[in-house]
């Protein structure tokens, strides 16, 4: 706990460094990433980032320094070639998107460990710590470093916000783009520029193997709570940047731990959180308006059903026994009785000792299902010629859904309708 | 005798992996495989922890069980979470992959794989640690990877008929009673059994180099799928024997050795299979006028 505090008020003049690079890194990784997850092409941050590390070695070792910047030009470099080279497996032969990603990916990394391993071979005083590029090692940062990737990452922030509005219509409405004459392929190419960018910034945090999750993840988690590109950037962002530094604090706590895989295992939590929960297409919520909607069909179904047995006997304030009602219409006792306490607590129906029975709400709310059913079915077989028995079933589905705005619309487009194809009478 | 089991090795792990990766190529699951060969490191890392030797039967199934599991999680994200499958894949095989280096440094110390295995393997020590066999000193991962390598054989064997169908045809195979689902499910545990297998030798990354790179490059050079298979085989054994002479001349990491020589091979065939299409065309420019 003291550490948490120490962490979180900087004692440590290094740590204020750290979370400002890490925060850096993460956030400009989670903005470029939303525009990748968004073209379905999360995946090409997987291979971007393996193909980085032969760039990342040959700088090393053609210039013996392990300045950031030097190092960052090495990795951009050969990222890049890396995306190229995908880009013309998948042009100019038979070889299909995901296994030339595979092909980039697993060798670009394999002559990187060749490079690496060698490096480390020759014994050079100087070369101890490139390894952490595997993993990362954010709290390792210094000043300098920190300087260094602020000003790429700002540098990236400011094109995202400068070709905004461009990015954002080749992802949405590529056709559009095209008849407006944006230069698509030359956007695309910048896109994916800034991706290589944001990963070769992005893997002194998290590390190679693991930064797809830096792309990935952030906006995957985003996505569940919000249909807006803006809120989405700002959610993806915070995500990115919360677990950023939460798995920086672990690595500080105890320096053996990696920092890369405590930051994954975080933002991984927070999506799988939010694809659980998240508002606009969660687990949860889709679960809940199912089930929703299910006791709303079996309310109305019921209230429908004790209405037609009213019409039979032309006497809408009988008692109905649950026999009766399911005589009519098949339903389960337990839904029917689940139903049914549902509706007397609502006040629409009442419960008598015999059966049940309409109060005046309930009566209201049957006729209108019906009256809805029935013009479904005459709309049906005027304006689109269906035989009358072929009518029924689909009514029954939209007679829960049809709003009053549509049924006074349909009614409008009958003329006021009285009778329906059956022959029964469309109350009102 | 050393360079003779590393060599040997690296065939092995070639030839199961480049079985399966034809199969994987040919569903367009080769990302698939990518996050399988990742998210067994957590089982990988239990199974050191429970057993403290590699080669314990119970826990190296329950190590590639890890590997369907993750198929299963990725689709369940996918269907039921209804996230796009690129990034299903992606979230899910980090995360696996992150809990199993976390894992490592948790147990640090108490158990011997460190960071360095998981990223190439350790196929220089394989011929240390041999098993006496009629007087024959022969390594134990050399055995245990002859073993995975027979049983793929012969899951290939006995399934090639399904796997074709359920790979070219799903829907004929729906006609002929034959389970798309179960053949899926067969063929992810075999790729996790190999990979789990493989991992010794070259590492939970590197394998994906074995499992994806021979099989594109076969797949460039014939339509047939069991010329494939062979040309599949043929080139990662090939692969195995240059890259490492290569890695031995540059000392560096075997395991990374072979895995650039297979993508100098992509690269061969890529560029002589370009020569060959443009003087074609030339031809058939030339027939014209």
């Amino acid at each position: 706990m003291e550490q948490l505090i120490d962490f979180l008020l900087f004692r440590d003049p290094n740590v204020r460094w750290v979370v400002l690079g890490v925060s850096m890194m993460c956030a400009s990784s989670a903005i470029v990433g939303t525009f990748t997850f968004l073209r379905k092409r999360a995946l090409i941050g997987d291979a971007i980032s393996h193909a980085i590390l032969p760039g990342i070695c040959l700088a090393f070792l053609l210039t013996q320094q392990k300045a950031s910047w030097i190092l960052l030009i090495g990795a951009f470099i050969s990222g890049w070639l890396g995306l190229q080279s995908i880009d013309t497996i998948t042009r100019r032969t038979k070889l299909k998107a995901d296994a030339a990603l595979g092909i980039v990916l697993s060798t670009f990394y394999g002559f990187g460990i060749v490079l690496l391993t060698m490096i480390q071979n020759t014994g050079n005083a100087a070369q101890s710590g490139l390894d952490k590029f595997l993993f990362g090692k954010a709290a390792a940062l210094v000043q300098e470093d920190v300087i260094t990737f602020s000003v790429f990452s700002i540098l990236l922030i400011l094109i995202v916000g400068l070709f905004f509005s461009a990015f954002r219509m080749i992802i949405f409405d590529r056709d559009h783009a095209q008849t407006l004459g944006l230069p698509i392929r030359k956007l695309e190419l910048l896109l994916s520029t800034l991706t290589v960018f944001a990963v070769a910034i992005g893997i002194q945090a998290v590390g190679v193997v693991l930064m797809a999750a830096l792309l990935i993840t952030p906006a995957a988690a985003a996505r569940y709570w919000t249909h807006n590109l803006y809120l989405m950037l700002i959610l993806a962002t915070a995500f990115a940047v919360f677990s950023g530094i939460l798995g920086t604090f672990v690595s500080y706590t105890f320096p053996h731990m990696p920092t890369g895989p405590w930051i994954v295992a975080v933002l991984s939590v927070v999506a799988l959180l939010s694809i659980a929960f998240g508002r606009q297409k969660g687990v949860w919520m889709a679960m809940r308006l199912q089930r929703r909607n299910r006791t709303k069909m079996l309310l109305e179904n019921i209230l429908k059903c004790m209405y037609h047995l009213g019409e039979k006997q032309g006497d809408f304030n009988q008692v109905y026994s649950f026999k009766a009602l399911q005589a009519h219409r098949f339903i389960e006792d337990q839904q029917l009785k689940k139903g049914v306490r549902m509706l007397v607590h609502k006040g629409w129906i009442e419960s008598l000792k015999e059966g049940i029975r309409f109060k005046e709400e309930g009566l209201r709310e049957g006729k209108r299902i019906v009256r809805i059913h029935r013009l479904w079915e005459l709309y049906l077989t005027q304006h689109m010629n269906l035989p009358p028995d072929h009518v029924h079933e689909d009514a029954e589905a939209i007679e829960h859904i049809i709003t009053p705005e549509l049924e006074r619309e349909l009614e409008r487009q009958l003329q006021h309708p009285t009778i329906d194809p059956h022959n029964s009478v469309i109350p009102r | 005798m050393d360079a003779f089991w590393i060599i040997l090795t690296g065939c092995l792990v070639a030839c199961s992996c480049g079985i399966l990766g034809c199969f994987l190529l040919l569903r367009k699951m080769t990302m698939i495989g990518d996050a399988i060969s990742h998210a067994v490191l957590p089982g990988i890392v239990l199974a050191y922890f429970a057993t403290h030797t590699y080669a314990s039967l119970p826990m190296l199934i329950g190590a590639a069980l890890f590997g369907v599991l993750v198929t299963v999680f990725i689709e369940t994200l996918h269907k039921s979470g209804k996230l796009q499958a690129d990034a299903a894949i992606g979230i899910s095989y980090t995360l696996m992959f992150a809990i199993g280096v976390i894992l490592i440094s948790v147990f640090a110390g108490q158990v011997d794989l460190d960071q360095d295995c998981v990223l190439y393997g350790e196929i220089i020590f394989i011929p240390f640690d041999t098993f006496s066999i009629g007087g024959w000193e022969i390594p134990r991962t050399v055995i245990l990877l002859s073993g995975v390598c027979i049983g793929v054989v012969a899951f290939i064997w006995i399934g090639y008929k399904a796997l074709l169908v359920t790979s070219f045809d799903p829907l004929l195979a729906q006609v002929l009673g034959i389970s798309t689902a179960f053949w899926h499910y067969a063929l992810m545990g075999a790729v996790s059994v190999t990979t789990v297998m493989s991992f010794e030798a070259v590492g939970a990354i590197i394998v994906v180099a074995f499992l994806v790179v021979p099989a594109a490059t076969a797949y460039l050079l014939t339509n047939q799928l069991m010329t494939m298979l062979f040309f599949s085989v043929g080139l990662g054994c090939s692969a195995s024997v240059l890259g490492y002479y290569f890695a031995a001349a540059l000392d560096a990491s075997i395991a990374g050795g072979m895995a650039t020589c297979l993508g100098l091979q992509f690269v061969f065939v890529f560029v002589w299979v370009e020569i060959k299409k443009s003087r074609q065309k030339q031809e058939a420019l030339s027939t014209v006028e």
